[in-house]
């Protein structure tokens, strides 16, 4: 149960940087955090005590194996969050060219 | 025609990848290729559509499909309410695709604008086609980060800061929808979304439930922007270029948001209570502050955006008193009329809120701003944008002849019948305020005393732009023939029998 309560606390800790930082990349890691947090989380719901990699050999009869489909799902997700992340950079890159600054305290054109 | 299914997602994948690598050989390769593929996609949505009437049929990727009972593989579905999604989607997407063949001119790598284009199709089609969770959050990342991209097409200061606002919270969202699919998967060992039905109709602990189901609807309701989550949609959808704010207005809000949120709470979930109002509320809520937020706008395409919220929120509405109806199970007449209003003011709302950002968009083009105090007069200079826009507004704000006032008709009728008297208030109402922010858009813009004193100079749009504008014009008008029952019935009658019977989904899958 431990483990888990970790895994909330991580993505806390992610919320709150996305919530309370000011600048723009600071604001993509926090974003990160709350990622790995989630993929942390999804991998343990996998994992079984004492199971081994999940290629069933027959001569190890009453073996317990960890399940795979979690792993499976991780991985698809973190090529998912290198996508989100790489496209948040261009961006954030992009708006330091125009404004000078990485500070979401003066980029704001838009509001209302 | 089960074999055709994949292809509503392979071919719209692999052209994009086709239109970047021989956009750069071929001269000119993406101005034809792509309109192509979106006629293609938009040909196969019809055929499967007046082949497949009220049954259902899926398709196992790879011949995986069950095990000792239980579903492996991957499950692609096509019922009557996808159907109906998929024919919106390769419609409205193929409309905004010939328009841009004159408007994206001034933009430079235009092939990549297509390539984006059609991936941002491609990963629409596949979650209204996904039978499987994790696959729809898969292609609903492909949606949406193809969004950001072309949210920030133009890269000016306004649309770089509209893109960051949307990929910050778009990911919060997607982040909740993972952590959601996999508490779900932790309690029930499976993906897939009848499978699941399934495990939960066996018994299930209902706080856990509840929790997801709050995720889910933040997640969800953060992609379709219903109102306390609404933040990001007026930046967005108004620094885009003009046809994808109509795609990601007129389709992306309802294909990765509400369809999601319909199909998962109708066909996955057990019916609460709560969860049932929370939905009705939200949509009121949505409805009335959208409404109003989107009259105090003097940028075209802002209002047009918190209109969104605020139709978006009718439709909301009447799936939420649809499902209390249905929780309390005495009044099944007025739950299926509240089903059929969502249905066909989604519908609706794809065809005039696609028109009106082609419109908006069609001011911008000539004018070159998007201000409509420095509007006025153009009815003159722009005959076809501004009758087009005049049938458009009249359509939203539900006066006869046009198809907006059917389906608000038939939500109100829907709510009276269900004893939500308030409701149908406030949906009168809310009519009222949205003509009148519709009047004060076509009086600013085409009727007031010219201010610009070039108005002479002004012409008319290019073909492929007008072209676009009066299709989904004409289309304002021939949805209205939806009202007459018999049309009806062959249309969203299959929509409304998959969502009625909300077992009949999970059933037909798992071939019990």
């Amino acid at each position: 149960m431990t483990v888990y309560i970790l895994c909330f606390v991580l993505f806390l800790v992610g919320l709150y940087g996305v919530i309370t930082r000011r600048n723009l990349i600071k604001i993509a890691i926090a974003l990160s955090i709350m990622e790995f947090s989630i993929f942390l989380m999804l991998v343990l719901i996998g994992y079984i005590d004492g199971g081994l990699a999940p290629i069933v050999d027959p001569d190890l009869a009453g073996q317990i194996y960890v399940d795979p489909l979690p792993q499976a799902m991780v991985l698809t997700a973190i090529v998912i969050g290198l996508a989100t992340t790489s496209m948040l950079m261009a961006i954030a890159i992009r708006l330091y060219r125009k404004y000078k600054t990485f500070d979401i305290r003066e980029i704001k054109n838009l509001r209302g | 025609m089960d074999t055709l299914i994949p292809l509503f997602v392979a071919i719209p994948l692999i052209s994009a990848f086709l239109i970047v690598i021989l956009g750069k050989l071929v001269k000119g390769f993406h101005r034809f290729f792509a309109p192509l593929i979106l006629l293609a996609l938009l040909v196969m949505a019809v055929i499967e559509f007046s082949s497949l009437g009220k049954s259902s049929i899926h398709y196992t990727l790879g011949g995986w499909s069950t095990e000792g009972g239980y579903p492996v593989g991957i499950y692609m579905v096509l019922d009557g309410f996808s159907v109906l999604m998929l024919c919106i989607i390769n419609l409205i997407g193929f409309i905004a695709l010939f328009y841009s063949l004159s408007y994206i001119r001034k933009y430079t790598a235009e092939s990549n604008y297509y390539a984006l284009f059609c991936l941002i199709i491609a990963g629409m089609n596949g979650v209204v086609l996904s039978g499987d969770l994790f696959n729809l959050f898969v292609f609903l990342e492909v949606s949406v980060i193809s969004s950001y991209a072309l949210v920030a097409f133009g890269v000016g200061k306004t649309e770089l800061e509209a893109s960051f606002k949307y990929q910050v919270l778009g990911g919060l969202a997607s982040m909740l929808i993972l952590l959601a699919i996999g508490l779900i998967y932790w309690k029930t060992k499976t993906l897939n979304i009848a499978d699941v039905r399934n495990v939960l109709d066996a018994g299930y602990s209902k706080p856990y439930y509840i929790f997801i189901q709050v995720l889910l609807i933040s997640g969800f309701g953060l992609k379709a922007a219903i109102i306390p989550f609404h933040a990001w949609l007026p930046d967005a959808h108004s620094s885009a270029p003009s046809p994808i704010s109509a795609m990601l207005s007129g389709v992306l809000i309802k294909a990765v948001g509400i369809y999601v949120l319909i199909r998962l709470f109708f066909n996955m979930f057990v019916f609460t209570h709560e969860i049932a109002v929370v939905f009705t509320t939200l949509g009121a809520i949505s409805m009335v502050i959208g409404a109003f937020l989107a009259f105090m706008q003097w940028d075209v395409k802002r209002l047009l955006a918190y209109s969104s919220i605020s139709q978006i929120g009718y439709v909301v509405m009447a799936f939420g008193m649809s499902m209390i109806l249905l929780v309390r199970g005495d009044n099944y007449t007025a739950a299926a009329l509240a089903i059929a209003g969502g249905v066909y003011h989604m519908v609706n709302h794809a065809v005039f809120k696609g028109l009106l950002f082609l419109n908006a968009g069609a001011l911008e083009y000539r004018l070159d701003t998007r201000d409509l105090k420095k509007m006025g007069g153009l009815s003159s200079a722009m005959p076809v944008t501004s009758s087009t826009s005049f049938m458009a507004s009249m359509s939203i704000s539900g006066i006869p002849p046009f198809n907006g006032f059917f389906s608000k008709l038939i939500i109100i009728i829907a709510a009276i019948n269900g004893k939500f008297y308030l409701l149908a208030t406030l949906a009168v109402v809310i009519s009222f305020i949205t003509l009148a922010y519709f009047l004060k858009f076509q009086r600013y813009a085409f009727f007031n005393k010219p201010l610009q004193k070039s108005i002479e100079k002004i012409r008319e749009v290019p073909f492929s732009m007008s072209f676009s504008m009066v299709v989904l014009a004409i289309l304002c008008l021939a949805l209205s023939l939806l009202a007459f029952p018999s049309i009806n019935d062959a249309i969203l009658r299959p929509a409304i029998h998959v969502l009625m019977q909300s077992d009949i989904y999970s059933t037909t899958i798992m071939g019990l």
